[in-house]
């Protein structure tokens, strides 16, 4: 076997989550590459949650809704699920509390619960039975069990191998000779680069998706010299933030759509004031509450609008978390050199998945940025050629620092004198053209498929995933924008020479990136949009196209 | 070594702007004499101090007092101030607010940084009015105050920012006036001395909104004559409520209510550093856990 897709749900608190990683690790082991989709409900017990294992021979960064294997601790996994199980697929179930007319029915819970064990312990015994119907060697599953859980270790390996007895072996999933990759989120992909760039302080106050960039800090805070804050709102962490920069240490804060909607003034404040500072929005379904634990892209136009008046900004939108990694370091760095606001844009579908990934964390090195570097006279907003006036920081001797929300002088005190505005704004706007000249040294349009083909599927952020694995099997050409402010209007037109059908394909209702496009005299043949709040996969892509 | 600094090396070339007679006029002098005593003491270098201000004719002060500042937006002083004092803990803070920044916009800051104990020094220039915006009522314009929002008069009463302080925590929790500049001097410096979270409410008369100069110089008496003991909570909560912002009818007590000691929010969160070298060997060990 080539390819292996396995589900497993249960409700919420049933622990299928964790067991999807540990699956995907053993699948990890075995030499392939992984996928895990996590699709849960904004509650946290009860519902239906579910995770999907994609693993394959060859590099994967989407799940399909085909199954083999369903794994089942509630009702509605087969209920919900069995019209997707591929013909020959297995169903394995928790026959004490399910009814199934086919599959391998384990009495999980009754055999956990005779045992005197935490129910959630039900896990390792569907383990056991998975790792045995696929032919995986026992050891795996126990050294996986031994690395990844904390407590009831020996429990659970008891539990592992009950389950192991208990069914035959169905497939043989050949192990691979390729080396274990790492496993990596979205989210924590966006951690790890930062934290390569530099990264000396996360503040950030809770709000799914951008939750699990705040845990994995915090729980690593310690080995990576990095101060984790939880403000008491978002408008007070963006502007610790931007206390933070000011005072000459590298900040980062990350959120959802409505933590970054009240960030707003202040991101105006950090575009005036000249501020680095970090954003991580990680877009969920919206408008307003929407839906909270499910993907969408409706955020595109409103990160790069974002906030009141006119100032500079770096936006960048990784797909996948590789480009998670690179980019998040080189935004932090970038923001630096350029002394503006950066918004990295994730969404859930790219925040949360798990992605095996190659990384070559020596590739990420932070950069120093534009000191000063005299003796007095120290000006915080000196008119330079390209706009960037050398930095200094409170406590630096023979220094006054003077960042301000106001229109300003050199010096940084307030002015209304229309020559000085003037001044100002055009210092100001010079940074762009800074900005661009180093965005051309860089990658700024990924490009994939089938590259010489006059067809174009043009997308962004986390459709990546599905649009390639569709644009191979159909021989597209694939563009991909990481940066989307200042749009890489060059690069994208250099691609499209010679191409004859342009399809943009996006999660959310208006085409946002279409938008940007047409701004730029682009006109898309056809947009391919998706809102229902999940991501696209490759077969759903493929018959729209 | 000891550096001496003279008054004019803390004066900017920015023009005043205030109002002739306004209270803002006695906060500047009396912050920046504070300062200078701390400077020439050796409390502190002119380039550790750092002042933040709000959005408000009190704010104008950052660009008349010539050392670092960050100038913010409308009720969000204590937020940058916490982010500069966590990035570099050997720096001072000083943060000016209004009324309108303190009690209005930016109150879960106000209350947040009392609960947190942040080692940071908030002034508040309490005229009880908005003034810049041309005289609307505040959290702390008296019942009945008659603004262009509330031509009849407003039905709400004020907060008490004093009881409000204490009863969230505040380590340090003073009343000032603007119009007694060597009492509120004295204030300043105590309150920049104190370690944690220190809160000086600053009766500020508004020549042309809110003119309280009668009103105070009738009322105001100093808490210092009066030997109160500042480490008594009950005494400080008594005291705070003689004067409920709206009265006339009794006594306004200005000095230090309360002060004692806690541990501050940027020594409990103080982050061990690391050697980059270290750093990139626990990132490169955590990659390897999540094979």
């Amino acid at each position: 076997m080539r390819e292996i897709s396995i589900l497993i749900g249960g409700e919420a608190g049933d622990g299928t989550k964790l067991t999807g990683k540990l699956i995907g690790k053993i699948l990890n082991r075995m030499g392939y590459s992984v996928f895990i989709y996590d699709d849960y409900q904004s509650l946290i017990r009860g519902g239906h949650n579910f995770s999907i294992i994609r693993a394959k021979d060859k590099n994967v960064k989407i799940h399909q809704n085909d199954i083999d294997i369903l794994i089942a601790l509630n009702q509605e996994t087969i209920d919900f699920h069995k019209k997707h199980l591929k013909k020959g697929g297995i169903i394995i179930y928790d026959s004490s509390n399910i009814e199934s007319q086919k599959g391998i029915g384990i009495k999980m819970l009754e055999k956990v619960q005779k045992l005197g064990f935490p129910k959630v312990l039900r896990n390792a015994i569907a383990l056991g039975a998975l790792c045995k119907i696929l032919g995986i060697d026992f050891k795996i599953l126990e050294k996986v069990i031994k690395e990844n859980l904390e407590t009831y270790q020996k429990e659970n390996i008891k539990l592992a191998k009950f389950g192991f007895e208990e069914p035959e072996k169905k497939f043989e999933l050949n192990k691979l000779s390729a080396k274990p990759k790492i496993l990596l989120t979205g989210n924590e992909a966006i951690a790890l680069g930062a934290t390569k760039a530099g990264l000396e302080m996360y503040i950030a106050y809770p709000m799914t998706p951008a939750t699990s960039i705040l845990h994995f800090l915090a729980k690593y805070k310690d080995e990576f010299g990095i101060q984790v804050v939880q403000p008491e709102n978002e408008i007070a962490g963006i502007l610790m933030v931007e206390g933070v920069v000011y005072a000459g240490k590298r900040a980062m804060i990350g959120t959802s759509g409505g933590g970054f909607a009240l960030m707003t003034e202040a991101l105006s404040l950090a575009g005036m004031a000249e501020l680095p500072i970090l954003i991580v929005l990680s877009q969920r379904a919206a408008p307003s509450t929407g839906v909270p634990t499910y993907t969408m892209q409706g955020d595109l136009l409103f990160a790069i609008n974002a906030g009141h008046g006119e100032f500079q900004r770096i936006v960048v939108a990784p797909g996948e978390a590789e480009q998670a990694f690179y980019l998040a370091g080189e935004l932090l760095n970038l923001v630096w050199k350029f002394q503006v606001p950066g918004i990295l844009v994730s969404d859930k579908h790219l925040s949360e998945s798990t992605f095996s990934v190659s990384l070559n964390v020596e590739k990420i090195n932070k950069t120093s940025p534009k000191l000063f570097k005299g003796k007095k006279g120290y000006k915080r907003y000196l008119l330079t050629k390209d706009g960037i006036s050398p930095l200094a920081f409170p406590g630096q001797k023979n220094v006054i620092t003077k960042a301000t929300s106001y229109e300003h002088d050199e010096y940084g005190l307030t002015t209304e004198k229309p020559d000085e505005i003037v001044r100002m704004i055009d210092k100001r706007k010079r940074k762009k053209d800074a900005i661009i000249k180093e965005m051309k040294k860089r990658e700024t349009v990924k490009i994939g498929g089938k590259k010489n083909s006059e067809k174009v599927l043009i997308t962004w952020g986390s459709n990546i995933g599905a649009v390639e694995e569709v644009a191979n099997n159909l021989g597209y050409k694939v563009i991909q924008p990481l940066y989307l402010e200042p749009f890489p209007i060059w690069a994208i037109e250099k691609e499209l020479k010679g191409t004859k059908t342009i399809i943009d394909i996006e999660t959310n209702s208006e085409g946002q990136l279409a938008t940007i496009l047409k701004c730029h005299g682009i006109n898309v043949d056809k947009t391919i949009l998706k809102y229902d709040a999940r991501p696209f996969t490759p077969k759903e892509l493929e018959k729209e196209l | 070594m000891k550096e001496k600094i003279e008054l004019k090396d803390l004066n900017t070339y920015a023009e005043k702007t205030w109002c002739p007679g306004c209270g803002n006029f006695s906060i500047e002098i009396a912050t920046k004499l504070a300062i200078l005593e701390l400077i020439n003491e050796g409390f502190a270098k002119k380039e550790e101090f750092v002042l933040l201000s709000g959005i408000g004719c009190h704010a104008k002060i950052v660009d008349y007092i010539n050392l670092n500042s960050f100038y913010s937006i409308h009720g969000r002083v204590i937020p940058p101030a916490t982010g500069i004092k966590l990035a570099n803990p050997k720096l001072k803070i000083i943060g000016f607010e209004g009324d309108g920044d303190a009690y209005n916009e930016g109150i879960s800051h106000l209350i947040w940084a009392a609960k947190k104990n942040t080692d940071i020094t908030l002034i508040v220039h309490d005229n009880r009015v908005f003034a810049l915006t041309t005289g609307q009522y505040t959290a702390t314009s008296p019942k009945g105050f008659k603004g262009g929002s509330t031509p009849k008069g407003t039905f709400e009463k004020p907060f008490n920012p004093i009881e409000l302080m204490l009863a969230s925590g505040a380590t340090f929790v003073a009343r000032g006036y603007a119009a007694r500049q060597g009492h509120l001097k004295e204030l300043i410096k105590r309150a920049i001395c104190h370690r944690g979270f220190s809160f000086i409410d600053v009766l500020q008369p508004c020549v042309s909104f809110f003119n309280t100069y009668e009103f105070y110089n009738q009322r105001v008496y100093e808490l210092e004559e009066k030997n109160h003991d500042v480490r008594d909570f009950e005494r400080a909560l008594k005291l705070a409520r003689k004067w409920d912002y709206s009265s006339c009818d009794t006594k306004i007590p200005i000095g230090v209510f309360y002060q004692t000691q806690k541990p501050t929010f940027e020594e409990l969160y103080q982050q061990k550093s690391i050697s980059e070298k270290e750093k990139i060997q626990n990132l490169k060990k955590i990659l390897e856990k999540l094979r």
